[in-house]
């Protein structure tokens, strides 16, 4: 960081006169590189404070740090959060001359319709995996989590989890997410509580390790972990289930209070090019949500098949429910693993 | 009059002056470190939950209903007793007993063993027994797993051995998680006892054995009621961190089933977290825990000195 920092200050100097830009990021989640073109191209010296959480951000900048920072990355769920908790400036499409080049299916999301304070930053998804060494039959339906075929009971790892599994679950039995109606809520109960006992662990920083050493031959697992288990030799297929998947973005958000909105701007239009966009998916290795990034891409991830879902499959975001309403799901989370 | 180190009132006084300043630094260790924390634990245990993490500062019992009365799913129904929580402590005491057990069984025989060498090979076996706590107890425990899977070298080398068939199905049960604490807390066995054994002297036995003891007889009546402090605090040294252990349940066990540790941590992460309730089951957890030191400590005082 205090590399980066002095690199960016000697490169930026002789256009201070262009401003600053502060941006409150992920820990390692920019290249270098592509910080350095935005400021030789703009003249705007850029300041990068990292966080490792999206609670952790929203703590910080609740606690004073607004009105310091442009711009953040927080993930899908926290945008909405913030938008409501009044700490996120808004735009308008003509402040961005390459608002037009975001993913049509990335415009109107649930946390931020229209796209009125955040921008997409990189997307991954979240199913499962299976070893294709052990199980050869069809492995298009959560059912081989929820409701597994004879090879596979006892042999899969579900994430530890609550968002996730109860997500996928939900997915699983065409149930709508943060729903009140008592017959959906009893059948999402009864479904894992008939599917635990083919459950051999719950894990999920063990979800990619439990595949490649052939603990688990089926898991619920995140795209990039199995992308990885499969670069580690295992033989997994990373599976897009026909009822849909959970999918995660990270967004670039436009705080309130932003002390160089302008700059802010151009450095959210900047990262809407296709080629930078590009260059933090080659970096990251998740997806961008902007459309011809595909020139630009690395051949491995280009190519991924955890990248690439197939047409027509849908994603869910995990929806950020009332209070009301999430005491009902960490009561079936709780009686899950009591 | 008095004589020469005989105190007076006067000079009792004067000595308590001089010492209370100098006992300053463990009150401050004792209140920083020891008061505030659990203070600040049973204040939250009665806020109400801020939802997605942190407190409102208002009073409320509502941690504690929810550890004990079970409304439904829907919080409508008349309140029953709450069996989750109570089914999870029970889990996680039959755990720890389990392990206080087996490291007792095994603990004993080693620190007698130790006990007994020669007094310049001792300090090399009591070396051995610590060497393996010199690594984190994350990192133990991950290799245990390692150690333990279908695929691991245990059961690679009883395959090839021809011993056994097909794996033995041990990572993500209870007997993992067993040699995860019994693996993890067995130190805190043997070096207590051995501390009492090595202060046992041993011609109590042969006066035994001259009395006609049996070898039976004289473990039971002699040396147990001897070393039974060091047992005891050995015992409680492997219970209680046992009962709120959570990486061994979560690494070994495969995290099924909720255990004490795992449950307060849950409640303290991320954006589902429930710090009130997290607090009170640690409130519940530590008077459960004074309540065995309780126990302890009058069974210590009734004991014949």
């Amino acid at each position: 960081m205090k590399r980066l920092l002095a690199l960016t200050a000697f490169l930026a100097t002789p256009a201070l006169a262009e401003g600053e830009l502060k941006v409150y990021h992920w820990f390692e989640y920019i290249p270098d590189d592509l910080v350095q073109k935005f400021e030789a191209e703009t003249g705007i010296k850029v300041t990068i404070d990292t966080y490792d959480s999206n609670e952790a951000m929203l703590a910080a900048l609740k606690a004073g740090k607004l009105g310091q920072y442009d711009v953040a990355v927080p993930g899908d769920y926290m945008v909405k959060i913030m938008a409501n908790e009044g700490i996120l400036d808004s735009f308008t499409p003509e402040e961005l001359p390459n608002f037009g080049n975001i993913e049509p299916q990335w415009l109107d999301v649930p946390f931020d319709p229209g796209r009125k304070h955040s921008i997409p930053y990189q997307w991954g998804s979240t199913a499962f995996s299976v070893n294709r060494d052990v199980y050869k039959g069809d492995i298009s339906s959560l059912s081989i989590i929820f409701d597994p075929p004879e090879e596979l009971r006892g042999r899969i790892n579900v994430l530890d989890s609550q968002g996730e599994v109860l997500t996928l679950g939900s997915i699983y039995l065409g149930i709508p997410q943060c729903t009140q109606d008592r017959d959906q809520l009893k059948a999402l109960n009864d479904m894992l509580l008939a599917a635990k006992p083919h459950w051999a662990s719950f894990g999920s920083d063990i979800a990619k390790d439990v595949l490649v050493s052939g603990d688990a031959a089926a898991g619920m697992i995140y795209n990039g972990f199995s992308a990885k288990a499969r670069a580690e030799g295992a033989n997994v297929e990373y599976a897009f289930p026909k009822e849909g998947y959970v999918v995660w973005m990270d967004n670039v958000v436009l705080l309130k209070d932003a002390p160089n909105r302008e700059n802010a701007l151009k450095f959210m239009n900047f990262l809407l090019d296709p080629e930078n966009a590009a260059a933090v998916t080659n970096y990251a290795a998740y997806s961008a949500g902007v459309k011809g990034v595909e020139p630009f891409l690395a051949p491995e991830i280009s190519g991924s098949p955890e990248n690439n879902p197939p047409e027509g499959q849908k994603g869910f975001f995990i929806e950020a429910c009332d209070e009301a309403t999430q005491r009902l799901y960490d009561a079936i989370w709780t009686n899950l693993k009591k | 009059m008095a004589g020469p180190g005989r105190t007076t009132p006067a000079g009792d006084a004067t000595y308590r002056e001089l010492v209370r300043p100098l006992l300053l630094p463990s009150w401050l260790v004792i209140g920083i470190l020891m008061v505030l924390p659990v203070a600040l634990m049973a204040v939250y245990s009665f806020l109400t939950r801020e939802f997605r993490g942190g407190v409102i500062w208002e009073f409320t019992l509502a941690a504690y209903d929810q550890f004990f009365f079970d409304r439904g799913l829907f919080g409508d129904e008349p309140p029953r007793i709450e069996w989750t929580y109570i089914t999870i402590f029970w889990r996680s005491i039959w755990q720890a007993g389990l392990a206080t057990l087996m490291c007792l069984v095994i603990g004993f025989p080693t620190a007698w063993f130790i006990a007994t060498r020669p007094a310049r090979t001792r300090g090399i076996w009591l070396f051995l027994i610590t060497i393996p706590y010199w690594v984190n107890l994350l990192i133990r425990t991950v290799s245990l797993r390692f150690l333990l899977r279908d695929t691991g070298p245990m059961n690679g080398a009883l395959q090839s051995l021809g011993l056994i068939d097909a794996p033995l199905p041990i990572i993500n049960t209870n007997l993992a998680v067993q040699i995860g604490l019994f693996y993890s807390y067995l130190p805190f066995m043997v070096l207590p006892i051995y501390a009492a054994v090595e202060r046992y002297n041993f011609a109590l036995s042969e006066a035994a054995a001259d009395l006609y003891a049996s070898r039976w007889a004289t473990l039971r009546e002699i040396v147990l009621p001897v070393v039974k402090p060091g047992i005891v605090a050995g015992c409680i040294l492997v219970f209680i961190p046992s009962l709120g252990a959570f990486l061994a349940p979560d690494l070994l066990g495969g995290a099924k089933t909720f255990m004490i540790g795992s449950l307060i941590d849950e409640q303290f992460r991320g954006s589902q977290g429930n710090w009130p309730f997290g607090a009170a089951a640690a409130m519940i957890l530590m008077t459960l825990v004074l309540f065995v030191l309780l126990i302890y400590a009058r069974a210590q005082g009734r004991a014949p000195r």
